[in-house]
């Protein structure tokens, strides 16, 4: 698995479902994989200078898998993800600042820093976390599907999670659950490859992870998770399905991250060169030379959408930075809540 | 040498004095361990012993019971303790049952090797201290190595025992330094004494141990001599050693980072209040972690956990109002 692996075994060709893209869309997605990745620079930056601390998983290198996958969303679809999820988050619409405001500890930050970087919630933009226990966040998916199944409101809810969490129980119990009980869940694995440092292959006895969908009795598909386009129609396609059928889908985007697991990571399981290849598919670099291949973009504007994607980055450590820590009186708040009064009729 | 070079040390023993000795975990082998525990092992004894698994804790701590029902002497890493708690099944239906519930028919000699405990700022869903939750199970033995000597020794006594044993190791102490004591007469079962004294004694165990040893040394600048007490095993508990020092003492604080409710310190003070009811001077005092999910922010998380200002201020409590009753008026 360590060759970048584009469509070929897909059983999708991305030109087939790529819709018609108008030069808006096609720079609202480039300036949004611009902002994840000057985010998540900046932020390695912060953690090196010790603003930001404990643990910081960055998705350098994933960021057309994110930016697809959340890209075929309707605002009111749900989304669950697990703790390498700061795009997740602002492409959700969590703003910046309050991004990371939360990885500084402050009360600005979306948990009022009790959270941090695995634990980014926002419930308003339906942005359900950041869970850190691997398969942790998809029992919680299932459970927000069922709730909009019984109520009958119409969304999907997307839950993102890594290639490692496939080995857990909470996958397969998922996956059954959903398909057993209809639910509108998209399984979004991002596969990237390793789960900290063991290869997809060291980990899976059978390592197509879609097609463990079959298993399930429900739709599985892969997808080139470098191709931002590509996972924007796959995803299209997948969120439809959920929603046409309310039945879950899941779908593999093959993807990878350039940087160490964490920031802890020594990085030595992997080979450099492996790394360096990976790196050629760049989708920072891919996308803005397809773009200017089909004349959607010049080197002006390019350069107009990274600065604009950086100082909306440097806008956010400043006001992260002007906003308060969060007062250690503060410690007990929030751990119990105000009685609930049931409305009459619910669920009858 | 450092408490995880005492940790890779004991392994790297285990491993070349038996060959039914597996280590079995995530990321134990080509990543060398999260916290570098077994850096080196699989180059040394190959992907047979060393193995990686997936992310799949109740599976391959379930896999270790069988092997060592089956007669391997697995050693079953799990990498933190909040993740030990999908594997809590096997645990506490499999292993803690198996002999009693086969009428000796079975026995499950299998270590089981977990990184635990707070500090790093890294949020509720990995800073928990969970060892009680082993501790309250029949069946299971839990050791809690405070220092690099323990750290060192402590994994062959638990491979010499025919029962399952959980060692934790508090994360912070993986880079801690310190002196390895000869292995003779070592007795992991029993608690130790870290600092004598007699005006009062701190009961405590594994990553708290320094903050009790510092918050002696301010006492003693006081002229309050604590006696701290390392637990060391925390099931079975010894009970003798902490009632021993009461009897002295007549006072007790007990310092756990896990929470109060229920916890560990609860047991120890209920234990010597039924045991030693006479010869305590003072109420009881515990000093615990906040009851709230460890928090991220710096702030937060230090204001969750014990401290040594708030294990002096517990014991300034309990001696400072009975050494002025007794002071001439
Ligand atoms: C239940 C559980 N076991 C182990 C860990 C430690 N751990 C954190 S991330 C990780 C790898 C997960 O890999 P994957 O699901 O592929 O996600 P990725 O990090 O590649 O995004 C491991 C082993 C954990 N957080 N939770
Ligand atoms: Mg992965």
């Amino acid at each position: 698995m360590s060759e970048p692996g584009p469509a070929a075994d897909a059983g999708l060709s991305p030109s087939a479902t790529t819709p018609v893209l108008a030069p808006a869309h096609a720079r609202r997605l480039l300036a949004e994989m611009l902002l994840v990745r000057r985010f998540e620079e900046r932020a390695a930056e912060c953690y090196t200078e010790g603003r930001i601390r404990g643990f910081l998983h960055l998705g350098v290198g994933q960021e057309a898998t994110a930016v697809g996958g959340t890209a075929a969303l309707e605002p009111e679809d749900r989304l669950v993800a697990a703790y390498r999820e700061h795009a997740h988050a602002l492409l959700r619409g969590v703003p910046p600042a309050v991004v990371m405001a939360e990885m500084f500890g402050r009360s600005a930050g979306c948990c009022r820093g009790r959270g941090g970087s695995m634990h980014l919630i926002d419930a308003q933009r339906r942005f359900y976390g950041g869970y850190a226990i691997v398969g942790g966040g998809m029992p919680l998916a299932v459970g927000l599907a069922l709730a909009d199944r019984l109520e009958q409101r119409p969304h999907v809810t997307a839950c993102f999670f890594g290639d490692g969490a496939v080995a857990e129980g909470a996958f397969h119990e998922c996956l059954n659950l959903a398909a057993l009980w209809r639910l509108p869940v998209l399984f979004f694995c991002e596969n990237n490859l390793y789960a900290m440092g063991t290869a997809l292959g060291r980990h899976q006895a059978m390592p197509l992870i879609h097609r463990k969908a079959a298993g399930y009795g429900i739709e599985g598909m892969v997808v080139d998770g470098m191709d931002v386009l590509a996972v924007e129609a796959a995803t299209r396609l997948a969120v439809e399905l959920v929603r046409g059928t309310g039945m879950p889908v899941l779908i593999e985007a093959r993807t990878y991250r350039f940087r160490a697991h964490s920031m802890y990571d020594p990085d030595r399981y992997r080979d450099k060169d492996e790394v360096a290849r990976w790196k050629t598919r760049d989708p920072l670099v891919t996308f803005p030379r397809r773009l200017r291949d089909w004349g959607l973009l010049d080197d002006e504007s390019l350069r107009e959408l990274d600065a604009a994607a950086t100082a909306a980055v440097e806008q956010a450590v400043a006001e992260a930075e002007a906003s308060p820590p969060e007062p250690a009186a503060e410690l007990f708040r929030d751990l119990v809540g105000e009685p609930i009064r049931q409305p009459a009729g619910a669920l009858s | 040498m450092t408490y995880r070079e005492a940790v890779r040390e004991a392994l790297r023993e285990a491993l070349h004095a038996d060959p039914r000795v597996v280590l079995i975990g995530e990321d134990v082998g080509r990543y060398g361990g999260a916290y570098a525990c077994s850096l080196g092992l699989l180059e040394e004894f190959g992907p047979d012993r060393i193995r990686d698994t997936p992310l799949s804790e109740n599976a391959f701590l379930g896999a270790g019971i069988g092997s060592a029902v089956a007669g391997l002497r697995p050693i079953v890493e799990i990498m933190t303790i909040n993740f030990a708690l999908l594997a809590l099944d096997q645990l506490v239906n499999n292993a803690a049952t198996l002999r009693h519930m086969s009428a000796g028919q079975l026995s499950v000699p299998l270590v089981v090797r977990m990184a635990s405990g707070a500090g790093r700022q890294l949020a509720a869903q990995h800073s928990h201290s969970l060892e009680v939750w082993f501790a309250h199970v029949p069946g299971l033995k839990v050791l809690a190595p405070a220092t690099v000597s323990d750290a060192r020794h402590m994994l062959a006594a638990a491979l010499a025992d025919p029962d399952p044993v959980i060692i934790c190791e508090h994360a912070l102490l993986y880079a801690t330094e310190g002196e390895v004591e000869p292995a003779a007469g070592f007795d992991p079962w029993r608690a130790a004494v870290r600092r004598a004294g007699d005006d009062l004694t701190i009961v405590t165990s594994g990553g708290s141990l320094p903050k009790c040893l510092a918050a002696a040394e301010q006492l003693a600048a006081e002229g309050i001599a604590a006696e701290v007490i390392d637990l060391r095993c925390l099931r079975p508990l010894d009970l003798d050693a902490v009632a021993a020092s009461v009897a002295t003492t007549g006072r007790l604080v007990t310092v756990d980072e896990g929470w109060r409710t229920c916890g560990l310190a609860a047991e120890i003070t209920a234990a010597i209040a039924e045991r030693s009811f006479g010869d305590l001077v003072a109420p009881p005092a515990r000093v615990c972690t906040a009851e709230v999910p460890i928090p991220y922010a710096r702030q937060l998380e230090e204001a969750a956990l014990p401290s040594v200002a708030g294990i002096v201020a517990a014991a300034r409590r309990l001696v400072v109002p009975a050494t002025a009753e007794e002071a001439p008026a």
